[in-house]
This record gives C-alpha cells, structure tokens and sequence, in this order.
C-alpha cells in the first residue's frame, strides 16, 4: 500500500523535478545533464518579451482576482438570505459559470465582444469623432472572462464557510442591539476572512495559470502562458524549464498558503 | 437599509457579471450556430441548420473525445481510489494533511508546463532513449494516444483523488471494523464495504474529471502533436485558423449540449445506484 502510494507521489512530480533540475542545466541539449548553471534564469529575466508576458499576467490576475473575490463575498453573503426560484436562478447560473468547459467560456467571449464592439465603436466615433475610444479585446476582456469563473468559485467557497458558521453569534449580536452592518463587519467578515483570502489566493492562480480562456479573448496582448505555448511550438528549450520552474514555485508558494489558511481557521 | 435592497447591492455587479460574460456569450454562440459564414469569415444573420447537418465533418474529434474521454476518466479513477484509500484509512494521521496537500497541488499550477514536462520525458532524447540503450527496441511515445493518456492521467489524478479522499474520510470506521469482526477477509472488506460507501466521492471525482476533459484542449495538442485531436482542438482549429464561426458555434453549443446530456444520465445512475446524494467538492 505504501510503495503503491510512494509510486503515485514520484508519478506526480518526478516531471516537475525534471523541469527544475534542467533549468539549471549549463548545456543547451535538453538530454543529458551536463553541470549546474542560472544561465538560463538571466536568459529569461533579460528578455522584454517574458517580462512584459510577466507584466500583463500579473496585472490580469490581481485585478481579476480582487474584482471576483469583492463580487463573489458579496454575493455569497446576499445569497444567504435569498430562498426560491431566485435562488434557483443564481445557483443555476454560478453552476454554469464553473461548469461550462474554459474553451467554450474563450469562444464565447470571443465572438460575443467582438459583436458588440463592432457595433460599439462606429457609434463611439459618431459621438466623440476623431478622438473616441476604441473598445478591442484587451486586458480588460482577459480580467472580465477570467473573472468570471473565479467569481463563481469564490461564491461556492465562502458559501461552504458561511454554511458551517455558528448562526448563535449573528443572533447574540442583533440581540445586543448591533445594526445589522456592524454584525456583519464585527462577526461574519472576521469568520469567513479565511475563506475569503484562500479564494483570492485560488483566484490568482487560475488567471495567472489560465491558458485556454486567454488564447481566444487576449487580443494582441501576450500573457505567460500564451508566451510560454508559442515557445514550445518552437521547440523545448531551457529558457521554457526556467520559465516554468519559476511560474510552479510561484503557484505552489501561493496554494500551499491558501491551503494552511483554509485549514488553519477550519478548525 | 432595507435587507431586501442590500441584497440587491450586494448580488449587482456578480448578477451584471453573470449576465454579460456568462448568458450574453452564451446566448451570442447558439445563435451563430444557425448562422452563416461570411466570405472573409465572421458571421452573416440568417436561419439555417447547415451548420448542425455538417457536425459530421468533425466526427473524428467527436469520435477521439467520446473514446478517450472516458477511457482518461477511468484510468484517473482506477490510480486514484487506492492512493484515496491508503490517505484516508492508512497513512499516519500526522502526515495525512500534508500528503493530501501535495496531491492537490499539482492541480492548481499550470497545466501548459506540467504537460510540457512529458515532452521532455516522452520525447526522442528522453525514454524511448533510455529504452533503446536497453536494447528493449526503438518505441516511439510522443505524438501517440498513449502520450496523450499519460498527460491526461497526470493532469487530472489529483481532481480524482480529493473527492474519493472526503468520502473515505467521513466513513463510518466501526463499519470496517464490524466487517472484520464477523470474518471477512480484508479484501471482501474494501470491496463489499469500503468501495460502495466512497461511491458519492466516486461519483464527483468521475464528473468533474469527465467534464473538464470533454474540453481539452493543452494536452491534446502539446503531447499529440496533431495527431489525436479532441473537440476543443478542433474548436481553436475553426475560431483561429479557418475562422468558421458560425460553424464552429455548433460544434461549440454540441459539445455543451452532449455534456449535458451525459453528465445528467451518469448521475442518475449513480444517484439510482447509491441512493446516497452527491457533494461537489472543488478543491
């Protein structure tokens, strides 16, 4: 049972170990080993193109992942109070949002902004003539779509953790005589904070790991992962095991703070 | 404030969310689909359903996607449940939390980069190399089904094993004990006892894995080479290069519509089979 289990453990990250060891590899070739270098670390880091690949994800995923956090904790917390067909209509649809495969969410994005800004922008320009702005997909549709998954995730998180809180303390407090908003800033914020925070951590990570979604709506901006993909379409090189040593160390350091604060206030 | 009119505040920009990314484009895919295509690509209005009755120019994605769909599911569930077992009822509870946590991490970091790491080992210069030195022949990994398999396998195991794990976890051991007691040999246990009580962590893990490989699109294209393509290859295919949206949308609403129907027989069989009831579990 053990050595089985040993097994799935080297399985699952023997492939990983691969990817560190050889992005410190002095040698060109992939293949063998031949001593230790960072090298290619200065490589990556001297390179605009992954900077600014670095830069656009980094933006994207913070900003998505705040907006879809303070979004979904809303939502999460109204939806609490809200019972019948309306909740049947938001579970629906946050089902949806999670279910829907990440290439259908790309596509449909795609053809959906693309429509509407065509028949935005002649009237933008009508409106503000020469100067007006011009509505392309972008970093705003790459936050907007990645949002939305995450959004949806957030909610079903918090609403796990608001489910499992004890409903005597809101009743104490209202009891005592505490408005409702103080209730909530005073006793619920501070006990789904944990659940809030690892969903903002997971938010991160998927947007800044997302591929698929950002292949179809990033427009002309170039985000890692679709810097990363061009590049192995030419090849595997050790700048891509550098990269990517980076970029896992990166998720695991954020996962494995999301997991402890989820687990540590689970208690 | 009113408790009704917070609640509205408070659902406004997830509901105006939902509504313009989600149903907007939704909506936006179902009716291109009964559209045309314009000369220079794009999408021209009209009604037909052309694009539904030319479905079978795509049949190999269907084709590749119904087969290797589940196939990669059961795979996934085959390697996950013992490892599931051996975390739950096994491994020292000092440890556990910590093992679950590295099964699950793996999940959340990029895909792209873990698959591309079976390149390096499946490729050319990695074990087929390794093979060959051991006089065992000259196989060729990469760009196959199988290299497709694994990629499949390792992407989605840790999804496999954390609802199989919570199943396991919430058993009732005096159960297993009981089983013991009244002579059952260990094996008779896990089969009779332990394997239908982790069917709803069964159940999810199987769903969630099925749903998120009926889309695949990564692993598809890095470690089969074009050579076994999925839907979603097919579907970058048709928006990127051929630019056919209209028909494209079809497949798309297809896709949508065959997973839909799949995933709602599957769990009525399995609500049927366990008359237990099913917990979603994401992370």
């Amino acid at each position: 049972m053990r050595i089985y289990a040993i097994l799935v453990y080297l399985f699952l990250y023997i492939p990983i170990g691969i990817i560190a060891l050889f992005s410190f590899n002095a040698g060109r070739h992939a293949a063998q080993f031949t001593g230790f270098s960072l090298q290619w670390y200065g490589t990556v880091l001297s390179n605009p193109f992954v900077i600014g690949a670095l830069k656009t994800s980094v933006i994207v995923a913070l900003s998505s992942a705040a907006l879809a956090t303070l979004s979904g904790t809303l939502a999460a917390v109204a939806l609490q109070g809200v019972r019948g067909r309306m909740r049947a209509f938001y579970d629906a649809l946050i089902y949806m949002a999670v279910m829907v495969p990440g290439i259908v969410i790309g596509i449909a994005t795609l053809i959906a902004l693309v429509t509407v800004f065509d028949v935005l922008n002649p009237m933008l320009s009508g409106l503000f003539g020469e100067g007006a702005p011009r509505l392309a997909l972008g970093k705003g549709s790459l936050i907007a779509a990645h949002g939305l998954f995450t959004m949806a995730l957030v909610t079903v998180i918090v609403r796990a953790r608001l489910q499992g809180m004890d409903r005597a303390l809101l009743e104490a407090s209202s009891d005592l005589g505490a408005p409702p908003m103080r209730s909530f800033l005073q006793i619920t914020l501070p006990q789904i904070a944990p659940a809030v925070l690892a969903g903002f951590l997971l938010s991160f990570t998927f947007s800044f790991d997302d591929f698929i979604i950002a292949f179809f709506v990033a427009g002309s901006e170039t985000t890692l992962p679709i810097y990363v993909f061009s590049s192995i379409r030419r090849g595997v090189t050790p700048e891509i095991n550098a990269i990517g040593t980076m970029v896992l160390v990166a998720s695991l350091l954020t996962l494995v703070s999301a997991q402890v604060i989820l687990r540590r206030r689970a208690r | 404030m009113r408790p009704g009119l917070r609640t509205a505040l408070f659902l406004a920009p997830a509901t105006a969310w939902l509504l313009v990314m989600l149903v907007m484009p939704l909506v936006v895919v179902i009716v291109f689909s009964f559209g045309e295509r314009g000369a220079a690509g794009g999408y021209v209005p009209a009604f037909t359903l052309d694009n539904y009755a030319n479905l079978g120019a795509r049949w190999t994605a269907f084709r590749n996607t119904l087969t290797l769909a589940p196939l990669g599911t059961v795979l996934c569930l085959l390697i996950a449940w013992p490892l599931a077992y051996f975390l739950a009822l096994k491994a020292d509870p000092r440890w556990r939390t910590v093992l679950l946590i590295l099964v699950i991490v793996p999940f959340w970091t990029s895909l792209l980069i873990r698959s591309y790491a079976w390149i390096q080992i499946l490729g050319g210069s990695g074990l087929p190399r390794i093979i060959a030195d051991l006089g065992l022949g000259k196989p060729r990994l990469i760009n196959t089904p199988f290299a497709v398999m694994v990629g499949i396998v390792y992407g989605y195991l840790p999804l496999m094993v954390f609802p199989i794990y919570v199943a396991l976890e919430k058993l009732d051991r005096r159960l297993l004990e009981a089983s013991g007691d009244l002579g059952s040999p260990p094996w008779r246990t896990v089969l009779q006892v332990t394997l239908p009580l982790s069917m709803a962590g069964v159940a999810t893990g199987s769903m969630l894995v099925f749903i998120l490989l009926m889309g695949e699109f990564l692993v598809p294209q890095i470690l089969g080479g074009g050579k076994v393509f999925f839907v979603g290859n097919a579907l970058v295919d048709l928006f990127l290069q051929s630019r056919n949206w209209p028909f494209g949308a079809a497949v798309a609403a297809t896709l949508v519509a065959v997973m839909l129907v799949t995933v709602t027989l599957y769990m009525r069989a399995i609500r049927r089979l366990s008359g237990g009831r099913d917990d979603v579990a994401l992370m």
